[in-house]
């Protein structure tokens, strides 16, 4: 387990994924997108169709986060992970059209582990259930795709410093898988 | 005969909802503090120091501790002295309706399950569980709840000859899920009833203080026992890994059928979002 802490910038480049082991401490800076699950259905459906995409995919990152509503004052309501394994289905596709990073909780499918490990991409952990910290490190945000989709609009957030662990990295590197074996006492 | 006009219930569950999503279960709190010494991760003493944080930084700037402020789930309990006079099934939604309208509350259920699955946009309707008891008091419990936590649930219709084995063996594979639930989690564990109620049970098992014990021994004992197993998978804190995968384990009962051993298990999240008012 590392304990120093790794920045890195987005649009993500392939050298600083290649240096991302699961288990690293990471903070992101730069632009993120968030997507759940109807925001998936319809950008697979677009790159089936041929269609442009609402964003630029290739080099980054998308957060599976439903913000609550911004209180007056504030850039972004609370903004925590959504379960990832609910755009397990989509997300292969997204990455073999340039999508680099996901941020998301708990633990993904073979088929992703597959596409990070082929495509040079990583799935990042953020802490579910700790949306009011996590919206802390957000500068902005701005819906720009699906807004009838409501909370699973697509934002574009500026973030600062935003704190992720690598989950799984693009050599086959599984946080989940190794660290309940690491901890496991039964 | 006391008569409560059901604005009463409006206002109250408006309060309750706001109050809930943005306050954490000061057990639970008090439980993670208590327990981070307990954790041999590093990640898993971070997750839960990052709890902490989040609890005291969602009061201070009056946000929601997760953004997803759930589906709400009300449990009524009707003194049978009271009179509620209207309709207490739309004043609840109405109370659902402000908290999460003007209280900048994530809206998350949506109309039709199957189909259009079309947002409802007020976070209506509420799930209400409905109680007759002694006295002439209501008392109103609201409890949102993400769906994380909701679809890592488990129900099973167990074998009778399976005894206590199974029912161990089914808790210990529902918590598997665990992970999925944002852990550390609450668990509970319905025993008996019918497949209805047993369902009902697991979750009023939530409700339970953390310090609580079922005051029938044995099941007590069960609770503690499970909870030690239940720590030692590894799952931790956020699923990252660790000891502390679960909180504390709450167990109900009640009779059953000669035939039939049905068990449920329920998760609340260490977001857990829970508060009460009696009127």
């Amino acid at each position: 387990m590392q304990t120093i802490t790794k920045q890195i910038r987005t649009p993500l480049l392939d050298d600083a994924i290649v240096n991302l082991k699961a288990g690293d401490k990471v903070e992101i800076t730069g632009t993120i997108y968030t997507a759940r699950d109807q925001a998936h259905k319809r950008l697979v459906e677009s790159i089936q169709r041929g269609e442009q995409l609402p964003f630029y995919l290739k080099g980054q990152i998308i957060y599976y986060a439903g913000p609550a509503p911004a209180p007056p004052g504030k850039v972004v309501g609370s903004i925590g992970p959504t379960t990832s394994a609910r755009m397990d289905s989509y997300a292969p596709i997204l990455v073999s059209h340039g999508l680099k990073g996901m941020i998301g909780k708990g633990p993904r499918s073979g088929e992703v582990k597959d596409a990070l490990i082929r495509y040079n991409a990583v799935y990042l952990a953020a802490t579910g259930g700790v949306a009011a910290l996590l919206s802390s490190y957000v500068r902005s945000s701005e819906l720009i795709a699906y807004p009838e989709l409501g909370p699973e609009a697509i934002y574009k957030l500026e973030v600062e410093n935003f704190p992720v662990i690598v989950a799984m990295d693009a050599w086959g590197g599984d946080l989940y898988e190794q660290s309940r074996l690491l901890y496991r006492e039964i | 005969m006391r008569e409560i006009p059901v604005l009463m219930i409006t206002e109250i569950v408006d309060r309750l909802c706001r109050k809930a999503n943005t306050v954490l279960r000061p057990d639970v709190l008090e439980a993670i503090h208590a327990m981070l010494g307990m954790e041999v991760s590093p990640t898993g003493v971070e997750v839960m120091e990052q709890i902490i944080k989040n609890a005291d930084l969602a009061v201070v700037e009056q946000l929601p501790i997760c953004q997803d402020t759930g589906y709400v789930t009300v449990f009524l309990e009707i003194g049978r002295e009271v009179v509620l006079h209207g309709n207490v099934y739309q004043a609840i939604d109405e109370g659902v309706r402000r908290a999460y309208v003007d209280g900048y509350l994530r809206k998350s259920i949506v109309s039709c399950p199957l189909f259009e699955r079309e947002n409802t946009g007020d976070n209506t309707p509420a799930f209400v569980n409905i109680d007759m008891v002694a006295g002439d008091k209501v008392r109103v419990v609201v409890m949102p709840k993400g769906g994380g936590t909701e679809n890592a649930s488990q129900l099973r219709m167990l074998s009778v000859a399976g005894e206590l084995a199974a029912v161990k063996e089914f808790v210990m594979e529902a918590a598997e899920n665990a992970a999925k639930a944002c852990p550390p989690v609450i668990v509970g564990v319905g025993i008996g009833g019918s497949f209805d109620k047993v369902g009902l049970m697991a979750k009023k098992a939530l409700l339970r203080p953390i310090p609580d014990r079922n005051p029938d021994l044995r099941i007590a004992q069960l609770e503690a026992e499970l909870l030690t197993e239940i720590n030692k998978l590894g799952i931790g804190p956020a699923g990252l890994g660790g000891r502390i995968t679960a909180l504390t384990v709450k167990i109900e009962t009640m009779p059953t059928h000669i035939a039939c051993l049905p068990v449920a298990v329920a998760f609340n999240c260490h977001a857990a979002r829970q508060a009460e008012a009696i009127i």
